[in-house]
C-alpha cells in the first residue's frame, strides 16, 4: 500500500505544477498548444496521487510488488520523455523556419540594395 | 500599392457609403490554386473598388501566382503559420495601410462574396464593430457530420454564456470589421484555430459583435485542412484557451500605443 504521506506530497506537487502552468498561460509566457502535454502530466500525477487504490492496482499490473509509489516515478518520467520529444520536434521545426527566414532576408536585402543603387543617381 | 476607392468603379446596387471608405478584403489561402481566382473575381464583382489581399500561408501549389495573376495583392508567408497567424498578417497589413473597413473571405470559396452586403450593413450603420456571417443564425440548414455538429453546439453554448449574448456560429471566418476591429486583431489574434477565441476577445474588449445569417457553400475544390484527430485537439485547446482567457487582462490595441 502507498504511504499516505507520499500521496499527499505528490498531490501537492502536482497541484503546484498545474498552478504554475496556468499562470504561465495566463501571462502569455506559455502558449496553449505547448501547455496541453504539461497539463496532462499534472492531471495524471494528481489523479494517481488521490486515487490510491488505482495506483496499487496499476502497480500490480506492471509487477511492482514492494513499493507502489514507484509507479508515480515511472509515469512521471514517461510524461517528461514525451514532453522532451515533443520539444525536439518543435525545435527542429523552428530551426528550419529560421533558416528560411535568414535566406529570405538575405535575398530581400540584396534586392533592396540593388534597388537603391539604381534609384539614387536619378533621384539626386 | 493600395489604391483609393474611385467612385467611377462603383457597381450599381453597392451601398454608396462604402465609396468614401478605404476598404480591403483579406483572403487567407492555403493550397487553393483551384479556387482563389474565382474568389477574387467574385470579390471584384461585388465591389470593384475593394483592395484584395491574398495571404498565402506557405502553399506548396501555385496559389500565390494564380492570385497575383488575378490581380490581387499577394502576401506570401515564408512558411506555414496556421490560419491564425495567416489571417493576422492581413489585419496587420490593413492596420498599417490605414484601411477603414476590412472583410475576411476564405480562399476556399466557402464564403460567397455576394453575401457581403448583408455582412457589411451593421458595420456601415455603426451598429457593430465586427460582424460575423453565421451558418446557423438563419433557418437554412448546413450539412455537417454529427460529431462536428456536437462540437459546434458545445462551443456555441460555452461562448454564448461567456460573452452574454447569443453566438450561433463560433467558427465562421466570414467577417467584416471596422477600424476598431482591425486595430484589435492587428494587435492580438489567437493562433491555430482562432475564431472561437477571437469572438470572446472581441466582447471582452467591449467591441460590438453582431451575427448575420448567411449561407455558405461547399468548398469549390480540394480538401479542407481539418481532420478528425485535429478536431479533438482543437476542442481541448480552444476550451483551455477560453478558460484561461477569462483570467487574462486585455491586450492594448496598437492604436492606443502609438
Amino acid at each position: 500500500m502507498t504511504p499516505l504521506r507520499v500521496s499527499i506530497v505528490s498531490a501537492i506537487a502536482s497541484i503546484l505544477l498545474l498552478l504554475v502552468i496556468f499562470e504561465l498561460i495566463r501571462s502569455r509566457r506559455l502558449r496553449e498548444r505547448y501547455a496541453i502535454l504539461w497539463l496532462l502530466t499534472g492531471l495524471v500525477i494528481l489523479a494517481l496521487s488521490l486515487w490510491r487504490g488505482g495506483l496499487n492496482t496499476i502497480a500490480g499490473w506492471v509487477g511492482i510488488e514492494t513499493y507502489p509509489p514507484a509507479v508515480l516515478f515511472a509515469v512521471g518520467s514517461l510524461f517528461i520523455l514525451a514532453v522532451l520529444l515533443h520539444y525536439s520536434t518543435v525545435i527542429s521545426k523552428l530551426s528550419d523556419q529560421n533558416t528560411i527566414l535568414a535566406q529570405r532576408l538575405a535575398i530581400l536585402e540584396s534586392e533592396l540594395r540593388e534597388e537603391r543603387a539604381t534609384a539614387q543617381p536619378q533621384g539626386r | 500599392m493600395a489604391e483609393l476607392a474611385a467612385p467611377a468603379l462603383a457597381r450599381p446596387g453597392l451601398d454608396p457609403r462604402l465609396l468614401d471608405l478605404r476598404r480591403i478584403a483579406i483572403v487567407p489561402a492555403l493550397n487553393e490554386e483551384a479556387n482563389v481566382a474565382r474568389v477574387i473575381a467574385e470579390l471584384r464583382a461585388f465591389d470593384p473598388g475593394l483592395e484584395i489581399v491574398v495571404v498565402d500561408d506557405g502553399s506548396g501549389d501555385r496559389t500565390a501566382r494564380v492570385a497575383a495573376d488575378a490581380g490581387a495583392h499577394v502576401l506570401r508567408l515564408p512558411f506555414n503559420l496556421g490560419i491564425g497567424g495567416c489571417v493576422q498578417t492581413g489585419y496587420r497589413y490593413a492596420f498599417e495601410h490605414d484601411f477603414d473597413l476590412a472583410v475576411r473571405v476564405d480562399g476556399d470559396g466557402q464564403h460567397d462574396p455576394a453575401e457581403l452586403g448583408r455582412i457589411l450593413a451593421p458595420v456601415l450603420d455603426d451598429e457593430a464593430d465586427i460582424v460575423v456571417g453565421s451558418r446557423f443564425a438563419g433557418s437554412e440548414g448546413y450539412r455537417s457530420s454529427r460529431s462536428r455538429r456536437v462540437g459546434i453546439r458545445l462551443l456555441s453554448w460555452v461562448v454564448s454564456a461567456l460573452v452574454g449574448q447569443r453566438v450561433t456560429d463560433t467558427t465562421s471566418g466570414f467577417q467584416a470589421l471596422n477600424r476598431h476591429g482591425i486595430a484589435l486583431f492587428a494587435a492580438d489574434y489567437p493562433h491555430d484555430y482562432p475564431e472561437v477565441e477571437a469572438t470572446v476577445m472581441v466582447v471582452k474588449h467591449r467591441l460590438r459583435l453582431r451575427e448575420v445569417p448567411v449561407t455558405m457553400r461547399e468548398r469549390l475544390a480540394g480538401r479542407s485542412s481539418i481532420t478528425a484527430v485535429r478536431s479533438i485537439y482543437y476542442m481541448v485547446k480552444v476550451l483551455l484557451a477560453i478558460f484561461v482567457g477569462i483570467f487574462r487582462r486585455n491586450a492594448v490595441p496598437l492604436e492606443e500605443k502609438r
